[in-house]
């Protein structure tokens, strides 16, 4: 199965495809198809598995060429995919996770007339993803990577017929432009020092090369990667992209897009290896933006909203430990696979508790939903306990490992890095606690017409499984280390480094935070009252509930200057450039004119016009002696 | 016998013909001016050949000859043409080509 790999691509495109083509004669069947599609590719990503546990770890990878993109001289750019431990640890996750939400979606799609195409929709974003990480080269990642761009803005985008979505969505394809050109940038880069874009060439060129070299890259890697996976400071998309229906939210904050980021620096080990700076960077951004999501996610009453801010501080550990090197590489994943589970789980139980309550998503208007929804409180707890790493539940083994690691190093990096990942894991227990009681504990405060019931089958069925996912998969995958030594072969073996902490005292030191931050949210949200309106908040509160001005920040610095470059440039086209060639063409126009006067109509004119230059000529024969 | 006279003579002859051409109105009557002017040509071109001894200007004169002919043939159309559509034979009424 591991050299038909390109099956799991094809499979959701081609649904993809004919949803689109067919139109409104697939909407009888249209959401089966797009179920299957997904779940094919996903029988493919798992008998690709089977396959890879077979042989020995080194022998894993497998590169196929599927045929020539560009033939050209010096330059050959072919399509290949590559099916390692790492992409197959992303294409089992992707076609796992999305494949639940696929069937989710059928029940919570379903009176939707256009349920046909968001589900064309929805294949063609795990297409795109699943391109972006089985792809072997930096330019074939490329075209996955702006297929889930594309895929993401017709999703967040969906019902575009308001006109606040249709901005959001705007605003996402916009923002990811900005980290596609670091992207572009990148790989002009490496064409140029390395002279090929596929990952085997860049392995292999990248320690020749001169740290700075590596550096730019990485940088600029990294600009790409704030883009897709929401970090500081291209992170302004993320929280409007809940404009799009909740099970799009939960396959971009789970198993698509957002991951991209952390995969494209994780890929790019070579040339984050050689980069030290670069890494300290990444690390510096993404523990920056795990903090910032927490003061965002505390301070969110809007149940998806919280939920996309806890997404982005997730991320931003995922970013952190990415930055730390080897060490953290596999950690990185392997968060990002447990997060998958609980992220994906605690969305679609907030579109369960949507569905329920007529799409409110206001948590002060929730309240006591535990004895009304009884599965979705469930699934929701775990994946609430797995969230806040309580042992032993998914997120303990990855969170912490995480925390761990931030804590290794020399100098101050691991005390700033150490101390933002363990705060980050104390704000993570208050505002995931918060969002837990508000929602579920504590008084009804309903509207009157709200009457909250359970969700179907088929929506809490997925919702059950990624409950189970999320409680003992992290247990399950970090037994023996097994899930470091899988990705041994890509991420490469991290030597044993001590914390400057004890391991014992981190461990200690973040769960005391996380209970704390849990207990503090219960007095104030589960037993207490908690006002139906808003109150007026202090100023942090206030900073914290616009996104830390994220967009007035970027209005003010980039889009009016912006706008006002484009019109001094339109206008410096139309006074200086246009002047010139109107001028000339004037010029040119004005000399017709007078030579058109010589033009009388007169043949006898003519006439003396040409006896006069006959006689000239024959004068300068006479005279010059020709 | 000079030849040059013969080259002097043909000069007058040209002058004569394009100060038809130039001057007169009527158009046969500049027509006649060109023939006079090609004639002179033709003139000047055998007295060359007399002068030099070769036969390349009698040649030459020939084939003026030939061409005026068929000019004639051609010239004189468009005057009979012109005059039917206007009544006239200036040269100076027709003026539409002005630029």
């Amino acid at each position: 199965m591991q050299s038909l790999i390109w099956l799991a691509i094809a499979l959701p495109l081609a649904s993809a495809a004919i949803l689109l083509c067919l139109g409104r004669r697939a909407d009888a069947w249209g959401h089966w198809a797009g179920v299957a599609a997904s779940g094919g590719a996903f029988l493919v990503g798992a008998g690709a598995l089977l396959e890879m546990l077979g042989k020995p770890a080194e022998e894993r990878a497998l590169d196929t060429t599927l045929y020539r993109f560009i033939p050209g001289g010096d330059l050959q750019v072919d399509v290949g995919l590559l099916a390692d431990p790492l992409s197959i640890t992303f294409v089992l996750l992707i076609t796992f996770v999305g494949t639940l939400i696929h069937v989710y979606s059928v029940a919570y799609m379903e009176h939707d007339p256009d349920r046909r195409r968001f589900f064309a929709y929805l294949n063609l974003f795990v297409a795109a993803m699943l391109l972006l990480v089985l792809a072997d080269s930096y330019l074939l990642l490329f075209v996955g990577w702006e297929g889930v761009g594309l895929a993401s803005y017709l999703l967040i985008g969906f019902w575009n017929q308001r006109r606040e979505y249709a901005t959001a969505a705007n605003k996402a394809f916009f923002v990811n432009r900005v980290g596609d050109i670091g992207l572009i940038i990148a790989m002009g880069l490496m064409f140029t020092y390395f002279g090929g874009l596929d990952f085997a060439t860049v392995a292999e060129s990248a320690p020749a090369a001169t740290t700075a070299q590596l550096t730019a890259i990485g940088l600029m890697l990294l600009v790409a990667a704030c883009g897709k996976s929401a970090q500081f400071p291209l992170q302004s998309w993320l929280g409007d992209a809940m404009a799009g229906p909740t099970p799009v939210s939960a396959l971009i904050h789970a198993a698509t897009m957002v991951t991209a980021g952390v995969y494209l620096i994780v890929r790019s080990a070579p040339v984050f290896n050689g980069a030290p700076d670069a890494q300290v960077v990444v690390a510096a951004v993404g523990a920056f933006t795990l903090l910032l999501g927490a003061f965002i996610g505390m301070a969110k009453d809007d149940i998806k909203k919280a939920l996309a801010a806890s997404t982005m501080s997730q991320i931003g550990y995922m970013m952190l430990a990415a930055g730390l090197g080897p060490i953290g590489y596999a950690f990185a994943i392997f968060h990002l696979v447990t997060h998958g589970f609980f992220k994906a789980g605690m969305f679609l139980g907030a579109g369960s508790v949507m569905h329920g309550m007529k799409d409110q998503v206001d948590m002060r208007r929730f309240g006591a939903l535990r004895t009304a929804m009884v599965v979705t409180w469930v699934t929701f707890g775990l994946g609430w306990l797995a969230i806040l790493g309580v042992p032993p539940f998914s997120g303990y083994f990855s969170k912490d490992k995480i925390i761990e690691a931030a804590f290794v190093g020399e100098g101050w990096q691991p005390w700033v890095f150490g101390g933002a990942a363990l705060i980050g894991a104390g704000l993570t227990a208050f505002y995931m606690s918060r969002l837990f009681f508000m929602t579920f504990h504590g008084k009804a405060r309903w509207t009157d017409d709200q009457h909250p019931h359970e969700s179907p089958a088929l929506m809490t069925v997925p919702m059950i499984i990624l409950a189970v996912g999320s409680a003992f998969l992290g247990l399950f995958l970090a037994v023996g280390d097994r899930f470091t030594h899988w990705l041994e072969p890509v991420t490469g073996h991290a030597e044993h480094h001590e914390p400057v902490l004890p391991i014992p005292v981190i461990i200690a030191a973040t769960l005391i935070l996380v209970v704390l931050g849990a207990a503090l949210a219960w007095f104030k949200y589960g037993r207490g009252d908690v006002p139906e309106e808003a109150p007026a908040a202090s100023l942090a509160t206030i900073t914290a509930r616009s996104d830390f001005f994220q967009d007035s920040v970027n209005r003010a610095v980039f889009q009016r200057p912006g706008q006002h470059l484009t019109r001094t440039l339109v206008y410096v086209d139309a006074a200086v450039v246009d002047g010139a060639v109107n001028k000339q063409a004037r010029g040119w126009a004005s000399l017709g004119e007078a030579s058109r006067r010589l033009q009388n109509g007169q043949v006898r004119s003519y006439a003396a016009t040409m006896l006069v230059g006959l006689v000239i000529l024959a004068a300068v024969i006479v005279v010059g002696g020709l | 016998m000079n030849a040059m006279a013969f080259v002097y003579l043909a000069a007058i002859l040209f002058s004569i013909g394009s100060a038809a051409v130039l001057l007169r109105r009527n158009a046969i009557v500049a027509f006649m001016g060109v023939e006079l002017m090609l004639n002179a040509a033709n003139l000047a071109l055998v007295a060359f050949s007399r002068l030099h001894g070769q036969l390349d200007g009698q040649i030459m004169a020939f084939f003026v000859m030939v061409v005026a002919a068929a000019e004639v043939v051609v010239g004189l159309a468009i005057i009979i043409a012109v005059f039917r559509a206007r009544q006239t034979i200036s040269l100076d009424e027709p003026a539409e080509l002005k630029g």
